[in-house]
Protein backbone atom coordinates (compact mmCIF):
# COMPACT_ATOMS: atom_id res chain seq x y z
CA UNK A 1 0.00 0.00 0.00
CA UNK A 2 2.77 2.23 0.89
CA UNK A 3 4.56 1.51 -2.15
CA UNK A 4 2.13 2.11 -4.38
CA UNK A 5 1.76 5.58 -2.69
CA UNK A 6 5.23 6.21 -3.22
CA UNK A 7 4.95 5.19 -6.79
CA UNK A 8 1.96 7.21 -7.51
CA UNK A 9 4.11 10.12 -5.80
CA UNK A 10 7.02 9.34 -7.99
CA UNK A 11 4.35 9.62 -11.44
CA UNK A 12 3.19 12.74 -10.74
CA UNK A 13 6.65 14.47 -9.73
CA UNK A 14 7.82 13.24 -13.79
CA UNK A 15 5.63 16.76 -14.67
CA UNK A 16 6.06 18.63 -11.67
CA UNK A 17 9.20 21.21 -10.26
CA UNK A 18 11.52 21.23 -13.18
CA UNK A 19 9.30 18.85 -15.01
CA UNK A 20 6.36 21.71 -14.86
CA UNK A 21 9.06 24.01 -17.22
CA UNK A 22 10.17 21.09 -19.29
CA UNK A 23 6.41 20.25 -19.75
CA UNK A 24 5.78 24.46 -20.57
CA UNK A 25 8.79 24.38 -23.13
CA UNK A 26 7.50 21.33 -24.66
CA UNK A 27 3.94 22.73 -25.04
CA UNK A 28 5.77 25.77 -26.60
CA UNK A 29 8.12 23.82 -29.29
CA UNK A 30 4.54 21.97 -30.09
CA UNK A 31 2.65 24.91 -31.12
CA UNK A 32 5.74 26.49 -32.76
CA UNK A 33 7.06 23.29 -35.07
CA UNK A 34 3.56 22.51 -35.64
CA UNK A 35 2.07 25.63 -36.60
CA UNK A 36 5.12 26.80 -38.71
CA UNK A 37 4.99 22.73 -40.75
CA UNK A 38 0.78 23.30 -40.92
CA UNK A 39 1.67 26.84 -42.86
CA UNK A 40 4.84 25.91 -44.78
CA UNK A 41 2.88 22.67 -46.25
CA UNK A 42 -0.20 24.52 -47.13
CA UNK A 43 1.27 27.48 -48.25
CA UNK A 44 5.04 26.69 -49.81
CA UNK A 45 5.26 22.92 -50.20
CA UNK A 46 6.48 22.75 -53.70
CA UNK A 47 9.61 25.25 -52.04
CA UNK A 48 10.98 22.75 -50.48
CA UNK A 49 9.39 19.61 -49.33
CA UNK A 50 12.03 17.58 -47.53
CA UNK A 51 12.39 20.57 -45.03
CA UNK A 52 9.02 21.10 -44.40
CA UNK A 53 7.74 17.28 -43.68
CA UNK A 54 11.08 17.33 -41.74
CA UNK A 55 9.72 20.40 -39.38
CA UNK A 56 6.12 18.24 -39.19
CA UNK A 57 7.90 15.29 -37.79
CA UNK A 58 9.99 17.60 -35.30
CA UNK A 59 6.04 18.91 -34.41
CA UNK A 60 4.85 15.40 -33.92
CA UNK A 61 7.69 14.29 -31.85
CA UNK A 62 7.44 17.47 -29.49
CA UNK A 63 3.94 16.60 -28.84
CA UNK A 64 4.60 13.14 -28.25
CA UNK A 65 7.18 13.87 -25.72
CA UNK A 66 4.97 16.56 -24.07
CA UNK A 67 1.70 13.93 -24.09
CA UNK A 68 4.29 11.38 -22.06
CA UNK A 69 5.73 14.02 -19.41
CA UNK A 70 2.35 15.20 -18.52
CA UNK A 71 1.10 11.19 -18.10
CA UNK A 72 4.14 10.19 -16.57
CA UNK A 73 3.60 6.59 -16.19
CA UNK A 74 6.53 4.21 -16.10
CA UNK A 75 6.12 3.70 -19.63
CA UNK A 76 5.73 7.10 -20.18
CA UNK A 77 8.77 8.31 -19.01
CA UNK A 78 10.46 5.39 -20.75
CA UNK A 79 8.82 5.91 -24.32
CA UNK A 80 9.56 10.00 -23.10
CA UNK A 81 13.40 8.87 -22.82
CA UNK A 82 13.20 7.08 -26.23
CA UNK A 83 11.97 10.30 -28.15
CA UNK A 84 14.02 12.71 -26.61
CA UNK A 85 17.19 10.41 -27.85
CA UNK A 86 15.00 10.40 -31.20
CA UNK A 87 14.86 14.14 -31.08
CA UNK A 88 18.27 14.75 -30.19
CA UNK A 89 19.32 12.45 -33.17
CA UNK A 90 17.12 14.49 -35.15
CA UNK A 91 18.34 17.77 -34.04
CA UNK A 92 22.19 16.64 -34.43
CA UNK A 93 21.29 14.51 -38.04
CA UNK A 94 19.68 18.16 -39.72
CA UNK A 95 21.56 20.47 -37.92
CA UNK A 96 25.11 19.09 -39.26
CA UNK A 97 23.50 18.31 -42.64
CA UNK A 98 22.30 22.16 -42.87
CA UNK A 99 26.11 22.85 -42.56
CA UNK A 100 27.67 20.32 -44.67
CA UNK A 101 24.65 20.43 -47.60
CA UNK A 102 23.27 23.53 -47.45
CA UNK A 103 21.40 22.89 -50.77
CA UNK A 104 19.44 20.24 -49.36
CA UNK A 105 18.07 22.56 -47.34
CA UNK A 106 16.51 25.69 -49.09
CA UNK A 107 14.46 26.75 -46.35
CA UNK A 108 14.73 26.44 -42.29
CA UNK A 109 13.58 23.94 -40.12
CA UNK A 110 13.31 24.10 -36.36
CA UNK A 111 16.52 21.99 -36.39
CA UNK A 112 18.64 23.62 -39.00
CA UNK A 113 21.76 24.65 -37.59
CA UNK A 114 21.26 23.10 -34.60
CA UNK A 115 18.18 25.00 -34.04
CA UNK A 116 19.88 28.64 -33.72
CA UNK A 117 16.95 30.37 -34.73
CA UNK A 118 15.45 28.97 -31.88
CA UNK A 119 17.82 29.97 -29.23
CA UNK A 120 19.24 26.71 -29.73
CA UNK A 121 16.41 25.25 -27.49
CA UNK A 122 15.86 22.05 -29.73
CA UNK A 123 18.97 20.21 -28.88
CA UNK A 124 19.35 22.05 -25.38
CA UNK A 125 15.89 20.54 -24.30
CA UNK A 126 16.31 16.68 -24.94
CA UNK A 127 19.12 16.99 -23.35
CA UNK A 128 17.74 18.54 -20.34
CA UNK A 129 14.72 16.05 -20.52
CA UNK A 130 16.86 12.85 -20.78
CA UNK A 131 18.46 14.31 -17.78
CA UNK A 132 15.50 14.83 -15.87
CA UNK A 133 13.66 11.49 -16.81
CA UNK A 134 16.87 9.53 -16.09
CA UNK A 135 16.94 11.29 -12.38
CA UNK A 136 13.44 10.65 -11.66
CA UNK A 137 13.95 6.64 -12.21
CA UNK A 138 16.21 6.77 -9.54
CA UNK A 139 14.76 9.20 -7.28
CA UNK B 1 3.38 52.80 -34.17
CA UNK B 2 3.98 49.01 -34.34
CA UNK B 3 7.97 49.66 -34.28
CA UNK B 4 7.35 51.62 -30.88
CA UNK B 5 5.00 49.22 -29.42
CA UNK B 6 7.81 46.58 -30.29
CA UNK B 7 10.07 47.57 -28.43
CA UNK B 8 7.64 48.54 -25.55
CA UNK B 9 6.85 45.33 -25.25
CA UNK B 10 10.32 43.47 -25.51
CA UNK B 11 11.99 45.57 -22.49
CA UNK B 12 8.86 44.96 -20.25
CA UNK B 13 9.26 41.20 -21.46
CA UNK B 14 12.56 41.51 -20.36
CA UNK B 15 12.17 43.21 -17.27
CA UNK B 16 9.62 40.47 -16.13
CA UNK B 17 11.97 38.02 -16.60
CA UNK B 18 14.72 39.75 -14.48
CA UNK B 19 12.22 39.75 -12.06
CA UNK B 20 10.72 36.62 -12.13
CA UNK B 21 14.57 35.19 -12.60
CA UNK B 22 15.36 36.60 -9.34
CA UNK B 23 12.14 34.81 -7.46
CA UNK B 24 13.87 31.95 -8.80
CA UNK B 25 17.17 32.67 -7.80
CA UNK B 26 15.39 33.25 -4.40
CA UNK B 27 13.96 30.13 -4.24
CA UNK B 28 10.59 31.51 -4.30
CA UNK B 29 7.04 31.18 -6.20
CA UNK B 30 5.16 33.50 -8.40
CA UNK B 31 3.18 36.24 -5.95
CA UNK B 32 0.75 38.40 -6.86
CA UNK B 33 2.93 41.20 -7.87
CA UNK B 34 4.02 38.62 -10.61
CA UNK B 35 0.88 38.52 -12.08
CA UNK B 36 0.26 41.97 -11.98
CA UNK B 37 2.98 42.38 -14.24
CA UNK B 38 2.46 39.44 -16.35
CA UNK B 39 -0.78 41.27 -16.59
CA UNK B 40 0.95 44.59 -17.82
CA UNK B 41 2.67 42.87 -20.65
CA UNK B 42 -0.16 41.08 -21.42
CA UNK B 43 -2.17 44.24 -22.29
CA UNK B 44 0.59 45.79 -24.25
CA UNK B 45 1.04 42.75 -26.31
CA UNK B 46 -3.16 42.84 -26.53
CA UNK B 47 -2.23 46.46 -28.00
CA UNK B 48 0.10 45.25 -30.34
CA UNK B 49 -2.20 42.79 -31.85
CA UNK B 50 -5.06 45.51 -32.13
CA UNK B 51 -2.74 47.96 -33.67
CA UNK B 52 -1.04 45.27 -35.66
CA UNK B 53 -5.12 44.53 -36.99
CA UNK B 54 -5.51 47.87 -37.41
CA UNK B 55 -2.73 48.58 -40.01
CA UNK B 56 -3.10 46.05 -42.33
CA UNK B 57 -6.74 47.12 -42.16
CA UNK B 58 -5.11 50.19 -43.68
CA UNK B 59 -3.36 48.35 -46.25
CA UNK B 60 0.22 48.01 -44.62
CA UNK B 61 1.90 45.18 -46.09
CA UNK B 62 4.33 43.37 -43.38
CA UNK B 63 7.91 42.69 -45.34
CA UNK B 64 7.44 38.75 -44.21
CA UNK B 65 4.02 38.14 -45.26
CA UNK B 66 0.83 38.90 -43.61
CA UNK B 67 -0.15 35.21 -42.02
CA UNK B 68 2.97 34.83 -40.45
CA UNK B 69 2.56 38.48 -38.94
CA UNK B 70 -0.85 37.62 -37.46
CA UNK B 71 0.84 34.25 -36.16
CA UNK B 72 3.20 36.31 -34.08
CA UNK B 73 1.44 39.33 -33.13
CA UNK B 74 -1.26 35.96 -31.31
CA UNK B 75 1.65 33.93 -30.27
CA UNK B 76 2.83 37.50 -28.57
CA UNK B 77 -0.52 37.80 -26.98
CA UNK B 78 -0.33 34.06 -25.55
CA UNK B 79 3.44 33.47 -24.69
CA UNK B 80 2.95 35.41 -21.02
CA UNK B 81 -0.70 34.38 -19.77
CA UNK B 82 0.39 30.95 -21.10
CA UNK B 83 3.34 30.51 -18.75
CA UNK B 84 1.49 32.62 -16.08
CA UNK B 85 -1.00 29.82 -16.28
CA UNK B 86 1.40 26.85 -15.97
CA UNK B 87 3.06 28.85 -12.61
CA UNK B 88 -0.21 28.79 -10.91
CA UNK B 89 0.05 25.15 -10.99
CA UNK B 90 3.89 25.20 -9.82
CA UNK B 91 3.92 26.61 -6.50
CA UNK B 92 7.55 26.11 -6.31
CA UNK B 93 10.47 28.31 -7.93
CA UNK B 94 9.76 26.39 -11.28
CA UNK B 95 6.88 28.46 -11.45
CA UNK B 96 8.96 31.50 -11.62
CA UNK B 97 11.46 30.41 -13.87
CA UNK B 98 8.58 29.51 -16.14
CA UNK B 99 7.37 33.09 -16.26
CA UNK B 100 10.95 33.83 -16.81
CA UNK B 101 11.13 31.51 -20.14
CA UNK B 102 8.30 33.23 -20.85
CA UNK B 103 9.59 36.33 -20.73
CA UNK B 104 12.52 35.56 -22.52
CA UNK B 105 10.63 34.06 -25.21
CA UNK B 106 8.00 37.03 -25.90
CA UNK B 107 11.39 38.89 -26.36
CA UNK B 108 12.60 36.99 -29.08
CA UNK B 109 9.08 36.49 -30.55
CA UNK B 110 9.83 40.67 -30.40
CA UNK B 111 12.42 40.69 -32.96
CA UNK B 112 11.10 38.44 -35.32
CA UNK B 113 7.53 40.47 -35.06
CA UNK B 114 10.25 43.30 -36.27
CA UNK B 115 11.88 41.72 -39.20
CA UNK B 116 8.59 40.27 -40.40
CA UNK B 117 6.78 43.92 -40.15
CA UNK B 118 10.05 44.91 -42.31
CA UNK B 119 12.50 46.64 -39.60
CA UNK B 120 11.96 50.46 -38.84
CA UNK B 121 9.09 51.56 -41.36
CA UNK B 122 6.78 52.00 -38.60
Amino acid sequence: MAEEQQEQQERRKIGEGPGRLLVSLYGLFTVAAGSRSLYQLIAQFHKAPLAYILSAVAAVVYAFILVTLVRGSESARRLALVCCGAELAGVLVVGTLTVVVRSAFPDQTVWSYYGMGYLFLPLILPVTGMLWLRKRSCG
Amino acid sequence: MIGALTVSVSVAALLLAVWCGYATARDQSTKDWHFLGMAVVSVLALAQLVVGIVELAQGRKPVGGTALFLAYLVGALLAVPAAGFMSLLEHTRWGSAIVTAGGLILAVLEVRLFDIWGGGHG
